[in-house]
């Protein structure tokens, strides 16, 4: 560790030990003293570590990508286990058992750590490894991207034990409170230049179209999370903050945020993981480089118009709400350009999802992918809209496209990318790489099932009128009849952690593998 | 201060222009004469040796 990271460190302990000092609510003093113990534990390992040897620029810096993998692992499993609870929630609400593990409380635990810490983590550590060796050159920035791995850690850890604490700023998939939405920027800046700075030193000409992809997610991500988190705070010292947009103009640049976080988040940066991995496992080339370059600047100019569809018969003006429908209809073209360029790079190579466990789980993932692409223009359309909207069929929707897509791809690209990055010759047992492959995939038929159905029952039943113009049925009557496919759900998900939980235990033995073991394990015939 | 109507009819004439342009310039530059050697080249690049620096 460097002397400027030490002084970093001696510096964020002190701001904490002011913060605990002058703290006006229990949970800034909470988060104080993290800052305090979590700098100083960092402090004295840098101490310790103290070094001025400059970094041998002739390897790549793979530590940080295998932290991030692990990393990804551990905050998978917790986030699909706490979406297991409060699905059971759903189902049984004798399940809130005390106000720490309420549902208004962990269901932004669930999303913020599926998609931050799992995804985020998953984004993070790919694009390390990614721009890399499209670049051919180590990290930029010496240590920076440990700041970044660390900091974004850490970050995860104000924002969840705020949310478990009844801390939330109360925007859906941007709930941490001001305080944590700066150091975020901060990590996401570094996180900016570290990227920017392999670039800028790359061996290669061309910056590859998988860069194009991670650096389109970091740049739009800092932009969409700066603005709508404009917030002032109460007290610099407490964690309450007041936004400075009201009413309409605060619900659009909410889902602004929120629905370029799915466009750049969950999708422009999982193609970066798709354009490089998928002909890299396939062993074939991007089927078309032109296509991607043209569904990539498509992509990002359609995506950022498309929010509005979240406010439809809202107080939102009807252009704009007409506006946010017809870009998303526009998106059908470049998203299903990037699943039909990722499909057809297996020309040649056809047989590999036969053979191969991993090729078959990227081509689900990327045949959800075009599921979900197809399934959210038409939910985007007013008419089908005034049916889906504020029902189940929503999440039906997010989960086959997070769990089908981004779950999947992400499980592929760690099964690929474990064994290169410990030395091995191939992942522990492929074998049961095939029983994740189908606990997953009949998990997630489950639960979408089981959504799409409950979803639409709930749209019709708020819309049924009788005979003298009431209402047909009570809001109650309509929550008792989701009971069933509340427990159908639940089952989906479960099957999909334990799909996850074998895939842990097949990249632990895999660390952990002999030279014996390696000898006699399975790979894919040639 | 640009009101609500004017703010629309911008949106739907020079804003639609200006995407539409910026498509056909992106298609035009991917067909640009001589582009298929380099991306040809480009669509192996993942294909090269990834556990040394170059």
């Amino acid at each position: 560790m460097s002397i400027y990271s030490i002084a970093f460190l001696a510096f964020m302990a002190l701001c904490g030990l002011v913060g605990a000092a002058f703290a006006v609510d229990s949970v800034f003093a909470f988060h104080s003293w993290l800052t305090v113990a979590l700098s100083l534990g960092f402090l004295f390992w840098g101490i310790k570590n103290y070094t001025t040897e400059p970094a041998d620029q002739s390897r790549y810096l793979d530590s940080v990508v295998r932290w991030g993998i692990i990393a990804t692992i551990a905050w998978g499993l917790v986030g699909f286990l706490v979406g297991i609870i409060i699905a059971t929630e759903l189902a049984f609400p004798e399940v809130n058992l005390f106000r720490q593990m309420n549902f208004g409380r962990l269901r932004p635990l669930h999303t913020s750590a599926v998609i931050f810490a799992f995804g985020g983590n998953a984004l993070i550590a790919s694009s390390f490894y990614v721009v890399q060796r499209t670049t051919g050159a180590r990290l930029a920035l010496g240590n920076l991207a440990w700041f970044v791995f660390w900091g974004y850690q850490f970050f995860i850890l104000l924002a969840a034990s705020g949310y478990v604490l009844g801390v939330t700023q109360a925007k859906e998939y941007a709930e941490p409170e001001w305080y944590a939405d700066i150091w975020l920027t901060i990590v996401w800046v570094a996180y900016l230049l570290v990227f920017l700075g392999t670039l800028y030193k790359r061996k290669e000409p061309h910056i590859f179209v998988a860069n194009w992809f991670y650096l389109s997610f970091i740049v739009t991500v800092a932009m969409l999370h700066i603005v709508n988190n404009l917030n002032l705070p109460v007290s610099w010292f407490g964690t309450q903050s007041y936004p400075l947009f009201a009413g309409v103009q605060g619900a659009l640049t909410q889902w602004w945020y929120g629905h370029n976080a799915v466009g750049f988040f969950l999708t422009a940066a999982f193609l970066g993981i798709m354009y490089y991995f998928v002909p890299k496992r396939a062993n074939r080339p991007i089927y078309s480089y032109r296509l991607s370059i043209v569904h990539f600047w498509s992509l990002i100019f359609l995506y950022i118009w498309a929010g509005p569809h979240h406010l439809q018969y809202t107080a939102l003006p009807d252009w704009a709400q007409t506006l946010g429908m017809v870009f998303s209809i526009m998106l059908w073209m470049p998203s299903w350009g990037g699943m039909i360029n990722g499909l057809m790079t297996l020309q040649g190579a056809w047989d590999k999802i036969r053979t191969d466990p991993i090729i078959r789980m990227f081509v689900l993932s990327l045949a959800f992918y075009g599921m979900g692409t197809f399934e959210g223009p038409l939910m985007a359309i007013k008419e089908v809209n005034s049916l889906s909207h504020y029902t189940d069929w929503t999440i039906g929707h997010v989960h086959s496209a997070a769990l089908g897509w981004n779950g999947m791809v992400t499980f592929a690209m760690v099964y690929y990318i474990v064994p290169k990055l410990w030395g091995k010759k191939e992942i522990y047992s492929l074998k049961w790489v095939g029983w994740h492959f189908w606990l997953a995939t009949i998990g997630i038929v489950f639960y979408i099932s089981a959504m799409w159905v409950s979803g639409i029952m709930q749209g019709v039943m708020w819309k049924s009128y009788n005979a003298a113009g009431f209402l047909e049925y009570s809001f109650a009557e309509t929550v008792a009849a989701m009971f069933p496919y509340y427990l159908i759900r639940t089952l989906g998900g479960l099957l999909f952690f334990l799909g996850a939980c074998l895939m842990a235990y097949n990249v632990y033995r895999t660390i952990v593998m002999t030279k014996e073991e390696e000898s006699n394990i399975e790979t894919v015939p040639a | 201060m640009i009101d609500y109507e004017s703010f629309r009819q911008f949106a739907d004439s020079w804003g639609l222009l200006y995407l539409t342009v910026v498509f056909v310039i992106v298609v035009l530059f991917v067909f640009r004469p001589g582009s298929k050697k380099t991306y040809d080249e480009l669509s192996r690049l993942p294909l090269k040796d990834d556990d040394h620096v170059q």
